[in-house]
């Protein structure tokens, strides 16, 4: 199970976050209470030009302090703050959220085209990897993940995501199976410009996470959705493949199917197939994935997961359901369901 | 004939069934339910010989278990219509989710427009017990997969290039699928195959194109004049050797 709503305003049109938490509610069934979150593009508009940091801490000494540290070593944190909390009966709080807006120290990385980037990559996987205490769930600039282990709605009221305004929100109602329900796991998963929701099972995780681990990206978060992330993110910032290029990559066509294309086509498909054959991921799912110019939703090839597309103006939707996009806009007509492993793309123009 | 309204707006299914259960025990023939939004298990298990309206968006598993009771949805459905029903008759105004009619058992579903994924998965028949689907759209890939009886009949009215979706009635054992115009050779999955219907089979499903075009308004005539593929399996047994030799 599990549901995913998601949408983006074409002409970066701010939304709050009171009618995603709606439509997210609306598919309560999907989930069991133990995960839900919430992405929002937009919602720091005073920082832009700054990485917002989200860290859940288990206590506010020792891992704060190593946080910081290192924040520190590694650039200049120009403003933190407790992210605020409003008191839920369902949702004990066991991490304290914290945010930075940090500004990293360009020269201290050397070998990249994105060293800004690849600086913040780099504390996002130390902080995971080896801070006891401490996890950072969200990292981008101008972007905001709020999750905890919680019901849509009351995760929701925990952060009051009305209070955001966003021109992208990426919502997801989760139904862990194969691991226990936690802070970390709950969906959406981020990192820097990424953020991921997921329905469905990578039954090649294991493939995929070794794959990717070579590249240094360390896996921590006990769920098979952190790897999608880190493959986006993997595939076209560093490789620079399209978004669409890159779910070809990650939920190519069948062999026979590609036997059927023209020649041109069959050679691209057959060239990334056989260079990302270890990033291609099996099982079922259905997968949302935002960046700050566009969203895109795709399903596994054999299409063993709900996903349906919303188009109303300068809307693009992205669910689980219909019902949950009209919770949103109640007056939409075109209403579609993609076809499988293919990839729908909603980008900005503004 | 008694009539009752209820608006489902911001209503759980749970008290919306319960409210259903007690009309139609209370002897109301007709239901109408408006502002349905995402509601899932309508009308699940229901007997009797009510009709119900839906205004608005049904959630998954429309009418699973149901055994009588007429349903007609003035929007799209989501997953699984249908869901192993016993007996009755679903109409769609709209379009529906994955596994349409999965795993039916008895009565009619009725979709005008397209259906997702899986259509018709593991239908079944036993005696007279015979199920139906009927699409006006077409089917995305893996229509009648595993299928073990019952009928589909599919008219794609918006289509006139053949069908071309993987998978078509993979793992077949029983029932017959017949779809408007010709398939692609390449989308029939293991253990099906395809021929041009002939018109005694034409007879045999005549009265659901009636049918059909009856409740969506059209002229039954271009349906009629069509030409059909019926996909059919190949054996009983198609995984006979699959598992254990003999």
């Amino acid at each position: 199970m599990c549901g995913i709503i998601g949408v983006i305003d074409k002409q970066r049109e701010l939304m709050d976050g009171s009618s995603i938490r709606d439509a997210l509610s609306i598919m309560d069934e999907r989930g069991s209470g133990e995960g839900a979150g919430y992405a929002a593009y937009g919602v720091y508009p005073d920082y832009a030009d700054l990485y917002a940091i989200h860290v859940f801490y288990d206590n506010l000494v020792e891992p704060k302090t190593q946080v910081e540290d290192l924040l520190e070593t590694w650039g200049m944190i120009e403003h933190d703050e407790e992210i605020p909390t409003w008191e839920q009966a369902g949702i004990p709080k066991i991490h304290t959220p914290w945010r930075y807006f940090f500004r990293p120290k360009t020269r201290l990385m050397q070998r990249s085209r994105t060293p800004d980037d690849e600086i913040v990559k780099h504390i996002v996987m130390e902080v995971n990897k080896s801070i006891k205490g401490a996890l950072i769930f969200s990292s981008g600039k101008n972007i905001g993940v709020f999750k905890a282990s919680g019901w849509p709605e009351e995760v929701a009221d925990f952060y009051r995501v009305e209070k955001y305004e966003g021109y992208l929100w990426l919502a997801h109602n989760r139904y862990p199976t194969n691991t226990p329900g936690w802070w970390g796991g709950a969906h959406p998963f981020n990192l820097l410009n990424w953020s991921v929701v997921h329905n469905g099972e990578i039954t090649s995780y294991g493939t995929n996470r070794r794959y990717i681990e070579s590249f240094g990206y360390d896996c921590t978060m006990y769920t098979d959705t952190e790897v999608v992330a880190y493959l986006m993110d993997l595939l076209v910032r560093r490789h620079g493949l399209t978004q669409e290029l890159a779910v070809r990559a990650l939920a190519p066509p069948f062999w026979d199917e590609i036997e059927r294309m023209p020649e041109d086509i069959q050679r691209l498909n057959t060239a990334l197939r056989l260079t990302y054959g270890s990033a291609m991921m099996n099982g079922p799912f259905a997968i949302a994935v935002a960046s700050p110019d566009s969203i895109v939703g795709f399903s596994d090839r054999i299409k063993l997961r709900p996903l349906v597309i919303g188009e109303h103006d300068n809307k693009v939707f992205i669910s689980s359901e219909e019902a949950a996009i009209r919770t949103v806009d109640s007056a939409i007509k075109n209403i579609y369901m993609p076809k499988a492993g293919h990839p729908i793309v909603g980008r900005t123009v503004a | 004939m008694t009539t009752i309204t209820i608006d489902a707006a911001g209503i759980h299914y749970t008290p919306l069934n319960k409210q259903i259960r007690q009309a139609v025990r209370d002897g109301v023939s007709e239901i109408i339910l408006k502002n349905v939004m995402g509601q899932r298990f309508i009308g699940d298990g229901l007997i009797g010989n009510v009709k119900i309206t839906i205004h608005g968006v049904p959630g998954g598993d429309l009418g699973m278990f149901m055994k009588g009771p007429t349903i007609e949805v003035f929007g799209n459905a989501d997953h699984a219509p249908g869901n192993t029903m016993d007996e009755g008759t679903i109409i769609i105004h709209g379009a529906s989710g994955d596994a349409t009619a999965h795993s039916m058992r008895g009565g009619k579903v009725f979709i005008r427009d397209d259906i997702g994924y899986r259509g018709g998965i593991h239908m079944k028949q036993y005696q007279d017990k015979r199920p139906v689907l009927i699409i006006g759209g077409t089917a995305k890939a893996f229509l009648g997969e595993y299928m073990a009886g019952g009928l589909v009949i599919m008219f794609r009215m918006q289509d006139e290039e053949p069908y071309a979706e993987m998978g078509l009635a993979s793992g077949i054992h029983g029932g017959e699928i017949f779809i408007r115009g010709s398939v692609e050779e390449w989308t029939l999955g293991i253990g099906s195959s395809a021929r041009p219907a002939t018109s005694e089979d034409i007879d045999r499903i005549k009265s659901f194109i009636f049918e059909f075009s009856q409740y969506y308004g059209n002229d039954p005539a271009k349906l009629m004049n069509s030409s059909y593929t019926r996909i059919a399996p190949v054996s009983a047994r198609p995984f006979a050797g699959k598992y254990t030799w003999e």
